[in-house]
């Protein structure tokens, strides 16, 4: 006769010393009376402490990460480009806003590798300095877009029905704003000389883009099996989300969001460019680059190396951001 | 595998409609799915039970509503007499830990980024007070042993693994709550035919082991056979008939079940040349707008006026009800009759 297990009294075992210890006895006098069949593993082998330590998605993709030289080289250029945004007087000692005229459009000088703009300030100078802005306006209108995104698109693929229906409308209305325009009417009311009107500018009109993969990628990870196993464990909205749903919808998401990066640093040189994005005595590479494009049949290096330094930033993204989708996918281990 | 007497548990005229509705903003229903439309079950400590039919006819619907991924519209699921359809939050906690389901495809079933000892050892952290921390890891390094895969590949990720050894962790998870009802939705439909067998055997192994009972939901009644000590035949939401395994295998008396089995394949020659084969004709009709009456009417060579009027009740049909034969069990037809199909197993089981 089955033994009396799982008594609505006992169903939920006690955590403590006695019921626990009774718990492990039983374990054992069950996988005793298994008869071990032929080619079967020995019995369970005790617990090695840090033997085997139990690997995560996180743990094995840090792990792969780390061995990845794609991954490496991406994160020194962008660990580079924080720390001369932060000082970038470590190595370009100059002052971007002292100009000389006499200098304009020159080309390389002894201590001016760069050369000069139109204005005869030192571009070296200029695209050292240059960074600050850029940077942070990339990499915080991205981040902003892509939480804000992959949260109300996550939730209105999560979720459907009504909460699907009003925030897919509302990311449409968003869509339909021409960027140019918008910024034009949304930034002119602005006075400050900082970066965060243009910032929030672009997180508002880049989250729905974000917010539609997001959504997408989330209701494809929501329909498979493992979440309905998830959910007849008894697993809660929370867990579900975290556990399941994100790690199996995040890969879109940072392809996306690090290619718009690129996007969102052009798009500051535009607004830049119509005088209602960052204004001088702000330095930025958009600014350069909008002023030096008018230039480039006179003077090619005015153009050449904040651009260049532009498309090293976003393929240092977009580098890190494959590494980071890839270690995250097990079977490309 | 011992049937004692009492039900672990016991369904009891559930319904499960999933409403039609029409218009973008304003959505008014416009009609039902009758999913499932009256199923009674019981399903009795260490027995597994058979639930077989057509696909479409509401299988997996029960199956999902047992293991309460689905609300029941109507009708009550009494697990040890408690009725749990109503149940939420903690509660219904509680009662998962006693219920848990083994899914159809191994493949989508194992969430790919997570590694086979975190998927088995899930559930310990959703119930903590299952097993203490410390304890998890063995806990699942046993499971895994226990279902036949090596434990030193606990941290290994679920493409790793064949299409068996997959379903065979979707069963060491199931196991890890020690639940006392197994609800298995097709478990072997999507593996290759040999893998089939071991999966089967591993499930009856287990059976005797852990003293579970088994819902086990599937298209091959061959395999059902095997593994079944009761057998119920559903058709378009509901079940028609019911019995134990000589009872509805070689005693069939719904026209649709002797339908059913005229189609297993025999493997004798000479038997197959002198059965007889039922082709039914038609599709099976939609859920949402069910025929009166009989439901399997439409497609039934015996239909008759009485049967587009007069529901046909799940019992024990008059013509049987005095004698003492294994054909007088539960089978809603108002013309049962008793129909080999198919030849008595050789050798019993």
């Amino acid at each position: 006769m089955p033994e009396p297990r799982n008594h609505p009294d006992e169903a939920v075992e006690p955590a403590g010393g006695t019921g626990a210890a009774m718990g492990l006895g039983q374990d054992e006098a069950r996988s005793l009376e298994r008869a071990p069949g032929p080619g079967r593993a020995p019995a369970v082998p005790a617990d090695r402490p840090g033997a085997d330590r139990p690997h995560s998605l996180w743990s094995d993709a840090w792990r792969d990460l780390r061995r990845n030289p794609v991954f490496v080289i991406a994160a020194l250029v962008i660990l580079f480009l924080v720390v001369i945004s932060v000082w970038p007087r470590l190595i370009a000692p100059g002052n971007p806003l002292s100009c000389n005229l006499d200098n304009s459009q020159q080309g390389s000088a002894p201590g001016h590798p760069f050369g000069f703009d139109t204005q005869g300030c030192d571009v070296y100078t200029r695209v050292v300095h240059g960074a600050r802005a850029s940077v942070t306006v990339g990499v915080c209108a991205t981040v902003g877009a892509a939480l804000l995104g992959a949260l109300l698109g996550g939730l209105a693929g999560y979720h459907g029905s009504w909460a699907d229906a009003v925030l897919s409308r509302v990311s449409d209305i968003f869509f339909g704003i021409p960027i140019v325009l918008g910024g034009l009417v949304f930034l002119s009311v602005v006075t400050s000389t900082t970066v965060w009107p243009v910032v929030g500018f672009i997180v508002l009109l880049g989250w729905p883009q974000i917010g539609r993969i997001a959504r997408g990628s989330v209701i494809t990870a929501k329909q498979n099996d493992y979440v309905q196993a998830a959910r007849a464990l008894g697993a809660g909205n929370t867990r579900v989300l975290l556990r399941h749903i994100a790690p199996n919808a995040v890969a879109p998401v940072i392809v996306v969001a690090t290619i718009a990066l690129g996007t969102y640093i052009s798009l500051e040189a535009t607004l830049s460019y119509l005088g209602v994005g960052l204004k001088p005595p702000t330095v930025s590479w958009g600014i350069d680059i909008s002023q030096a494009s008018t230039q480039i049949r006179n003077a090619p290096h005015m153009l050449l190396w904040p651009a260049g330094a532009l498309s090293v930033t976003v393929l240092a993204f977009i580098m890190l951001g494959d590494a980071v989708r890839d270690a995250l996918d097990p079977k490309l281990r | 595998m011992s049937t004692s007497g009492e039900p672990v548990l016991q369904v009891r005229g559930l319904y499960k409609h999933f409403p039609l509705t029409q218009g973008i903003l304003f959505k008014r229903q416009v009609g039902a799915v009758k999913a499932v439309d009256g199923v009674d079950l019981d399903l009795y400590r260490g027995e597994t039970l058979g639930v077989v039919g057509e696909s479409g006819c509401g299988k997996s619907t029960v199956a999902r509503l047992l293991v309460h991924l689905e609300r029941a519209t109507k009708g009550q699921i009494l697990y040890k007499g408690e009725d749990i359809t109503k149940l939420s939050g903690r509660a219904l906690k509680a009662v998962r830990r006693n219920i848990q389901m083994v899914f159809q495809d191994p493949y989508t079933s194992l969430n790919p980024r997570m590694t086979v000892g975190d998927i088995v050892g899930e559930p310990y952290e959703i119930h903590p007070d299952v097993a203490p921390k410390g304890d998890r890891r063995r806990r699942v390094r046993e499971l895994l042993d226990v279902v036949g895969l090596n434990p030193e590949h606990l941290n290994r990720y679920p493409h790793q693994f064949s299409g068996g050894q997959r379903q065979r962790i979707g069963i060491a998870r199931g196991l890890a709550l020690r639940p006392e009802v197994i609800v298995a939705d097709e478990p072997v439909s999507a593996l290759d035919v040999s893998v089939q067998a071991q999966v089967v055997n591993l499930m009856e192994r287990l059976q005797d082991e852990f003293d579970l009972s088994y819902v086990f939901i599937a298209h091959d009644l061959s395999i059902v056979r095997h593994i079944s000590d009761r057998v119920a035949v559903m058709y378009l939401g509901r079940i028609v008939e019911t019995g134990d395994d000589t009872q509805i295998y070689e005693h069939p008396t719904h026209p649709y079940t002797q339908a059913l089995l005229s189609a297993v394949p025999v493997p004798d020659p000479d038997a197959r040349e002198h059965r007889e084969r039922i082709i039914l004709t038609g599709d099976v009709p939609s859920p949402a707008d069910p025929p009166s009456g009989c439901r399997f009417r439409t497609r039934c060579w015996k239909a008759r006026e009485r049967c587009t009027l007069e529901v046909p009740a799940l019992a024990v049909p008059a013509v049987f009800r005095d004698v003492d034969s294994p054909a007088a069990h539960d089978s809603a037809c108002h013309f049962a009759e008793e129909k080999t199909v198919v030849p008595p197993e050789a050798g019993g089981e």
